[in-house]
């Protein structure tokens, strides 16, 4: 009897290093397959757009594509910032001060994704309640901060990494 | 049995191999080169990369095009890696057309590294009517789209000669004795001194001809060294499971009387 | 498949199996009695269903990258090369594959022709192996159009002119195929389709083949007809499966020296420069396992004649079963036959070659030798051989080494082992 044990251990270990070692060259093979799905280099070099903005007047907005997506670049009024401003963080679902969605000094200037954060929809300009956006697809409400203010949206609009290059170009991403 | 599969085997392969390598014996065998690209392990020869791309802009570029390279894969592992400040001036210092802006109209702007290689030649018709009817290939692909590979392109820059007395050239055509047919439309553009290279190596004809066609080699195989690590590791791995799996099934069939 | 019957221990398995067996199926293949003494030749099924499979993977990934345009296929595939995650590899595999899988395909072909696998009662299995073969090619060459290089480009024209040579109605087929008074776009876009299509009919066809293998199970080396299970079989799992992958590791071995170290050493530089239709490569030459039947396309001065001898060479395949006389399956009791069968290797081989030649000369001639023997062999040797032969005696059992007609014991266990 012994022996026969003794050649049964060293079966199951020959068994389970084959194993193992089998599984693990299948799980790195997978991975490939995976990845090759994921943005490739192409997409995520083209990950910076820049934006001439000396043409917009002060209440409008521009809508550019960026990653694939709308991004609103809103020159804001001093009405609408002192607006934005004047809303208790209470009142807000997703509380933020309209301070920390711009520029320091650069308060006209409201950058933001144009995707709703509900379904990933385009909101509407100067629509809803709240005189910001409104999204069609399910009816969230934005104020002139792109805050989410009304309606099934968790969040607020969000604010992608951008940068003054000079007063008159934006580089988004 | 094993071995006997496996001879059989090898013969299958080498007889086609050879049956590539016997084809067109029209121009002589091109320069054998130990490139150290070759092999199981080959890695580029970085700054004989960076010195080829040198080359490459300011002899080749003017004729030939690279479309499929941005000027962001001059950064990437595995190629010449210049430093991503050096990309951007090397992106920037040519003049890419964009647009339309919201006039309408297109506009130069300055390259950036997500760019692909500025064309020489607005379209192939273009490129045929500056180059007496032959257009210049683009080069993306080069080394691997010739027989011979970067030992070829190697040999046809250095195999400019004086033709052979009987030989009749028609205007723009040159002598070059690895070209297959002996007859290329592109003028011998390599001399010595031609480039003034950034680190001060002597650019001598045999030397800018090497680095530009490492450069080329990278610039069809920019996955080359990716290939040979994944490659070596994958080799490993293989034999290393394949004896398991042998000695498994050894311990395994040696319940049966009959063997493996 | 019921030769036992199978019941699930478990009350949800046997709920599940009485309305689909498919739990009788795994038993099934898990304990289908095989031959025991099955040597590494046998291996290549395993292998070939590893091949298809890798195929339809990377394929599809590929898929997911690839534009079938005539203006964008080539820089796609380049976009795939440079730019997709891993891009290279899974094109490499894809691209080397298709060698390595008719690499595998005519070890498995030669293997049936050696040991008469083809024989009764397995004539169903070899002919859907030959429908699967010929799929297989039309697979691989719409897979080579569509990177639109030059070969690409070529290659389609050649071999799509090939059925302009059918009287009549020729020109308007080659029209019909091409979608266009040229290979173009068209020609290209319905490429792909079909090559995307081809893989899962061949995957049916091997559905069926190894159906059909499993109702009288495989042949083995000595040819002769055992009882399973019986001492002469061993369940499928684990000892054929085992055998199988170690084999299949071997195979992978070879496979990633191809993928890793040598990727374009099996195709054409050619296929790098963008198709040209103004321009022809100075040879055009298919893929390497397509060069025989190309050798014997060429080998005719006619069109028409060499467009319907390359067909015959493929189709005398489907009735090579009733062309063999011989009533012995393994040619190692075939003394004669045997010696057939390496020339006849050798002469798929030499075709192969001449196919990579010029059409002229001494390799026209050769070419010509090889067609008339290839033909040969099937139409003559095979009936003729079966007949005149005297074969050696053959053993009782697998297990039992006992001739019929007691001839020496030891000369059929050194066949069994050499071959």
């Amino acid at each position: 009897m012994p022996e026969k044990k003794e050649k049964t251990t060293r079966r199951d270990f020959l068994y389970t290093a084959s194993f193992t070692v089998g599984a693990v060259g299948l799980g790195a093979t997978i991975w490939p397959f995976i990845d090759q799905m994921n943005p490739d280099k192409s997409v995520q070099a083209l990950a910076t757009t820049e934006v001439d903005i000396s043409n917009i007047e002060p209440g409008k907005s521009i809508t550019v594509l960026w990653r694939g997506k709308p991004v609103f670049l809103k020159r804001r009024t001093q009405d609408e910032i002192a607006e934005a401003r004047a809303v208790s963080l209470e009142e807000l679902k997703d509380p933020q001060k309209d301070e920390d969605r711009v520029k320091d000094g650069k308060d006209e200037w409201l950058v933001m994704l144009g995707v709703c954060t509900h379904l990933g929809c385009v909101p509407l300009a100067d629509k809803g309640d709240y005189k910001g956006w409104f999204c069609p697809c399910h009816g969230s409400h934005y104020d002139v901060s792109g805050r989410i203010r009304k309606g099934p949206a968790p969040v607020n609009m969000e604010i992608p990494k951008y940068e003054f290059v000079d007063n008159n170009t934006i580089k988004i991403g | 049995m094993i071995k006997i599969s496996n001879i059989f085997l090898k013969t299958i392969i080498f007889s086609f191999l050879i049956s590539f390598k016997t084809f067109s014996a029209e121009a002589i065998d091109p320069i054998k080169v130990d490139w150290s690209f070759k092999g199981l392990t080959g890695k580029f020869d970085r700054s004989s990369l960076q010195r080829g791309f040198q080359v490459y802009k300011e002899v080749c570029s003017s004729c030939h095009s690279m479309k499929y390279l941005s000027y962001r894969n001059l950064g990437e592992p595995g190629g010449p890696e210049f430093t991503e400040k050096e990309v951007k001036a090397i992106a920037a210092s040519f003049e890419v057309t964009d647009g339309p802006d919201s006039q309408g109209e297109m506009f130069l702007r300055p390259g950036r590294p997500a760019d692909k290689f500025v064309n020489p030649y607005p379209n192939n018709q273009a490129a045929m009517a500056a180059n007496g009817g032959a257009y210049p290939p683009d080069m993306s692909v080069l080394v691997k789209a010739r027989k011979g590979g970067a030992d070829y392109i190697y040999s046809v820059l250095l195999g400019y000669e004086e033709k052979p007395a009987e030989m009749i050239l028609d205007d723009g055509v040159y002598y070059n004795k690895y070209m297959a047919g002996n007859k290329i439309k592109m003028p011998k553009v390599l001399s010595d001194g031609l480039v003034d290279y950034a680190d001060g190596t002597n650019s001598t004809e045999e030397q800018m001809a090497r680095d530009v066609t490492t450069f080329l080699s990278w610039a069809a195989e920019p996955e080359l060294e990716e290939r040979h690590r994944t490659g070596v590791k994958v080799m490993i791995y293989l034999i290393l499971l394949t004896i398991l799996v042998y000695l498994s099934m050894k311990r395994l069939w040696s319940r049966i009387d009959t063997e493996v | 498949m019921s030769e036992h019957e199978y019941q699930p221990k478990s009350k949800v398995g046997k709920w599940f199996n009485d309305r689909l067996p498919l739990l009788s199926l795994a038993s099934h293949l898990t304990d289908y009695p095989t031959p025991k003494n099955l040597n590494y030749w046998w291996t290549f099924g395993g292998i070939l269903t590893f091949c298809l499979v890798t195929q339809i993977i990377t394929g599809i990934v590929l898929a997911m990258h690839y534009v079938a345009h005539a203006d964008l296929a080539f820089s796609s595939v380049e976009h795939i090369m440079r730019d997709v995650n891993y891009g290279w590899l899974i094109r490499y595999i894809h691209s080397n594959g298709a060698s390595m899988f008719f690499l595998a395909v005519y070890i498995h072909i030669f293997r049936s022709l050696f040991y008469g696998s083809y024989k009764s009662p397995r004539e169903v299995i070899w002919i859907i192996g030959i429908l699967i073969y010929l799929l297989m090619m039309a697979a691989a060459f719409m897979g080579y159009v569509l990177p639109w290089g030059q070969m690409s480009f070529w290659g389609a024209t050649v071999i799509t002119n090939l059925f302009s040579a059918i009287p009549l109605v020729g020109e308007s087929i080659t029209t019909w195929l091409w979608g266009a008074y040229s290979v173009d776009n068209p020609t290209l876009n319905r490429f792909f389709s079909l090559h995307y299509l081809i893989p899962f009919l061949i995957l049916g066809l091997v559905v069926l083949h190894i159906w059909a293998l499993h109702v009288p199970g495989n042949n083995n080396p000595v040819g002769i007809d055992i009882k399973k299970p019986s001492k002469d079989t061993v369940p499928f799992h684990p000892y054929i499966t085992i055998k199988d992958l170690f084999a299949l590791l071997m195979f992978m071995i070879i496979f990633s020296g191809f993928v890793f170290f040598a990727p374009n050493v099996l195709g054409h530089s050619d296929n790098y420069i963008p198709a040209n239709p103004m321009v022809t490569p100075a040879h055009i030459v298919p893929e390497w396992y397509l060069l025989p039947f190309y050798a014997i396309l060429r080998s005719v001065p006619d069109k028409l004649g060499g467009v319907i001898l390359m067909f015959s060479a493929i189709f005398i395949l489907l009735i090579l079963p009733w062309l063999d006389t011989s009533k012995v399956r393994s040619s190692v009791f075939r003394p004669i036959y045997r010696q057939f069968f390496w020339i006849l290797v050798i002469d798929v081989l030499l075709l192969g070659y001449m196919g990579a030649m010029p059409a002229e000369g001494i390799y026209l001639l050769l070419t010509r030798v090889g067609t008339i023997y290839y033909f040969l062999h099937f139409l003559v040797v095979l009936p003729v051989v079966g007949y005149l032969e005297k074969t050696d005696p053959l053993p009782v059992s697998i297990s039992d080494p006992i001739m019929t007609g007691g001839a020496n014991v030891s000369f059929a266990k050194r066949n069994d082992k050499n071959i």
